[in-house]
């Protein structure tokens, strides 16, 4: 199980590799199977078994069993981890942008 | 792609919302959130294509934020959002921000609003910490490099964890 109470800084790095970002980026699209995820990329399965367990700790994936199969899919309370600073930040900006262009008269 | 979206309906004409987000930036951004040692004076927009965004501070220092990517007044304008997580500046790092003003009414207009790429964030994250890592990272990686190479039995597995 994955910890989900993770500082942004963890997810953006788990990003920074371009192989990891690209299972990230697929797994965004669709849950898949180890199996099927490899089979897609340039990299042996093992390493993409190695980057899905560095995503898994940044809490940016989860993973079910099925069966003998091990489905990951994009954890949406990791992607929320690395948006909300952000997020929480543009929207105290645009808000004193709306109070600005509201007070301000044409002249 | 990771991204933030937002939509606001500000009571202002199209001309005057697009005016105060890019010339009067400094008048109401939040002043806790800038980059320079001394208070924050002003938010600047040079406006054209490639023109800079900078702060000015009150001992007169400027530091860059990004630039401008697209310059359409009154109706649109992409900026280059270059601060990393930890709201320093870095040249590699290329996030995108997106506002687009849309007439809804004489004094009313629609902004859209869109930071976008943050998963680039990821790479400004690495080479910081490469940054601080440097030195002991440096010979680590020599000494993988070396142990890889003289065990022709095992098989390296590529990318690093």
């Amino acid at each position: 199980m994955a910890n989900h109470s993770i500082a942004p800084a963890d997810g953006f790095a788990a990003l920074a590799d371009p192989t990891r970002r690209k299972v990230f980026e697929r797994l965004a699209r669709k849950p898949l199977p180890v199996g099927e995820l490899a089979a897609g990329l340039p990299v042996s399965r093992p390493a993409v078994s190695q980057h899905l367990k560095v995503l898994e700790a940044a809490g940016l994936v989860v993973c079910a069993v099925d069966g003998t199969r091990r489905v990951y899919r994009v954890d949406p309370r990791g992607i929320e981890a690395i948006q909300n600073y952000l997020d929480r930040f543009w929207d105290r900006a645009l808000l004193a942008f709306k109070a600005a262009a509201e007070r301000e008269t044409d002249s | 792609m990771i991204r933030i979206k937002k939509e606001l309906t500000v009571e202002a004409p199209l001309d005057r919302a697009f005016r105060v987000f890019t010339a009067n930036m400094g008048a109401w951004w939040p002043k806790s959130h800038h980059i320079g040692k001394a208070p924050l004076e002003d938010l600047v927009i040079e406006p054209k294509v490639d023109g800079r965004w900078y702060e000015v501070d009150e001992d007169g220092s400027t530091c860059d934020w990004g630039k401008v990517l697209a310059w359409d007044p009154p109706r649109r304008l992409v900026l280059a959002w270059q601060l990393n997580q930890e709201f320093q500046y870095d040249p590699a790092l290329v996030t995108e921000v997106e506002l687009r003003f849309t007439t809804l009414g004489p004094k009313r207009t629609r902004v859209d609003f869109e930071h976008r790429h943050l998963e680039r964030f990821g790479d400004a994250a690495e080479r910081l910490r490469e940054g601080m890592n440097t030195g002991w990272a440096e010979i680590l990686d020599s000494y993988a490099r070396t142990a890889v190479e003289a065990d022709d039995s095992q098989r390296a597995i590529g990318g690093r964890a």
